[in-house]
């Protein structure tokens, strides 16, 4: 099994906590003509790092580390789920029983249904456990 | 009352002869110094160039520098065998100035202490809570061997846990207390929340940094006390260097034990008396650790006028620095030891910010720093741990906590010319 196709290139982006930092990348790749899949914001002591799957990470990543950004890209899994009642239930079951821990997960709805995305330590392991559980894996394809 | 009233009255004249006659004996005991052997040799002083107290201009300075160059016993005078206590004092980077003190010295030293607590009123019938660090800072043993000698009663209290102190305070019928002044409005305020009363209070000793005439009046209403400003540095034994009397108004600096001169920092030329200046002191009767014309950096003046109690030439209260040193939570605290430290961290940039608040009356630092680029890994568990490191690291080296601001590279100013790092926002009244 080709474990590749399934790894997804987040972008994680250094910010400082102060008004004004996510409008400056979200301009920037609003300019650049790219367009945001799915988006989170983790934040601690002063400081958050952006994350987000884009349809062109590369251009991305050129982008905003031009306008001096600190970006790097993150390794991802996204991971379907029914858009239903208990949804996030199932999918999280499965994920520990398979015995795969998340580093940290967002989610987000769209015409296609349900994703959660997954940052896990394994990558591949978590890939062929998942794949083997059942549950469904999205292609790097469906985002970029 | 007096303590030693003979030294502290002495009439200009018989100061002047001790001055002399202790100087002399400074320079035949800083001959034991290698750095001061060359120091004098360069400038071609041998003992008999010293002739009378107006010769001490022909005498190099002594720089703060000078001392941590002597990393650790550079500047001792007499062999370890006789060296009975050290203390450190923080440095300009890394290393801390070291100090030494023999029997003789520490008995010298509470002996001022002693001479200050008794001008002030307090006596062997007094109960004193020393509420400052006992470690390798001077003020918490140097009050406390000088409290002891008076025969006050002495509560070695230390640091922390002011909820604590305060139930000593009350339960123990405490009179005199000593801290900074900052942990002084912070015990007030704890005191007012937690409904402690401290009736039995007189006496507060404040010192290790800069006061307000504001603060004193706000002091001595929250806590019904009279309060005095002491003054010393560690290079000069430490506390005790100078203390205000009664009439508060400057300080009595101890003339037979130091040689006072006020200078213009840039030139290096005596002031008048009246003119600010900075601070430079021979110690008369140091052994272990002997100096020449020893820079402080305070900026003060000596007052014109007599004192009602009869003891010597006052200087007035510190105005500032002559230097970048930092005054925090009464740590001397250098900009170039933050940026030695943050050097050590690859993956922090080299510049940085510092700013110093005033939260709840203490010093609060907060050191602003730009990641590195090439450490970015995407994760906000790294950035976190890189947080704490460089927290741990400023801990370590400044001891001294502060607010770690991680920032976007690129995002701090840059410097052409005199880098203005340190903003102090902290109310000047």
């Amino acid at each position: 099994m080709d474990t590749h196709n399934y790894i997804i290139r987040q972008i994680s982006i250094f910010s400082e906590n102060r008004p004004g930092r996510l409008a400056a990348i979200a301009h920037a790749l609003g300019e650049e003509k790219i367009n945001i899949l799915a988006f989170s914001i983790a934040e601690a002591n002063g400081f958050g790092v952006v994350r987000a799957l884009v349809d062109n990470p590369e251009k991305a990543h050129n982008k905003l580390q031009a306008l001096g950004f600190n970006i790097a890209f993150t390794d991802v899994i996204a991971v379907k789920m029914k858009d239903q009642p208990g949804g996030l239930y199932e999918v999280a079951k499965i994920l520990g029983d398979a015995g795969i821990n998340i580093e940290y997960s967002y989610a987000y709805s769209g015409k296609d249904g349900a994703v959660l995305i997954l940052r896990v330590d394994q990558v591949e392991d978590a890939i062929r456990k998942i794949r083997a559980s059942g549950a469904t894996l999205l292609e790097r394809s469906v985002f970029h | 009352m007096y303590w030693d009233k003979k030294m502290e009255t002495l009439k200009t004249a018989d100061l002047k002869e001790i001055q002399l006659k202790r100087l002399k004996k400074t320079l035949k005991q800083v001959q034991n110094v290698g750095f001061y052997q060359k120091k004098l040799a360069d400038a071609g002083i041998n003992p008999s160039s010293i002739k009378t107290l107006d010769d001490i201009t022909k005498i190099p300075f002594t720089k703060k520098q000078d001392l941590r160059d002597g990393y650790p016993f550079g500047f001792f005078a007499v062999p370890m065998k006789q060296i009975v206590r050290i203390h450190t004092t923080s440095g300009t980077t890394g290393k801390p100035t070291v100090v030494g003190y023999t029997r003789n010295d520490l008995d010298a030293w509470s002996d001022l202490i002693a001479r200050n607590m008794t001008m002030v009123g307090i006596t062997a019938d007094d109960i004193f809570q020393n509420m400052v660090n006992y470690g390798m800072f001077t003020g918490g043993l140097g009050f406390h061997y000088g409290a002891e000698k008076i025969g006050m009663t002495v509560i070695p209290s230390a640091t922390g846990n002011t909820k604590r102190q305060l139930e000593m305070m009350h339960d123990f019928g405490v009179t005199t207390i000593h801290c900074t002044p900052s942990y002084a409005m912070h015990l007030s305020e704890v005191a007012e929340e937690n409904h402690v009363s401290l009736g039995s209070l007189k006496t507060g000793l404040f010192g290790a940094e800069p006061w307000s005439e504001s603060t004193r009046k706000m002091l001595e209403n929250r806590l019904g006390i009279t309060a005095y400003d002491s003054y010393g540095l560690s290079e000069l034994f430490g506390p005790g260097v100078a203390f205000e009397c009664q009439e508060r108004d400057g300080l009595h600096i101890w003339h037979d034990c130091y040689l006072v001169e006020i200078i213009d920092p840039q030139t290096g030329e005596h002031v008048a008396d009246g003119e600010h200046g900075e601070l430079v002191v021979t110690p008369l009767v140091k052994e272990a650790m002997p100096l020449l014309r020893y820079r402080t950096g305070d900026v003060t003046m000596l007052m014109e006028d007599g004192c009602l109690c009869r003891r010597g030439k006052k200087i007035a209260r510190i105005t500032g620095r002559s230097d970048d040193m930092l005054v925090i939570r009464g740590i001397n605290v250098f900009p170039s030891q933050i940026e030695h430290v943050l050097l050590k961290i690859p993956e922090v940039g080299n510049q940085f910010m510092v700013y110093i608040d005033k939260i709840n009356h203490l010093d609060e630092m907060t050191v602003e720093v730009e990641i590195n680029r090439e450490y970015f890994s995407g994760e906000l568990a790294d950035l976190a741990n890189l947080q704490r490191k460089v927290v741990k690291e400023l801990r370590d080296a400044l001891e001294l906590r502060t607010t770690v601001k991680l920032v976007e590279p690129g995002s701090l100013p840059r410097f052409e010319g005199k880098a203005k790092r340190v903003i102090d926002r902290r109310e000047k009244e």
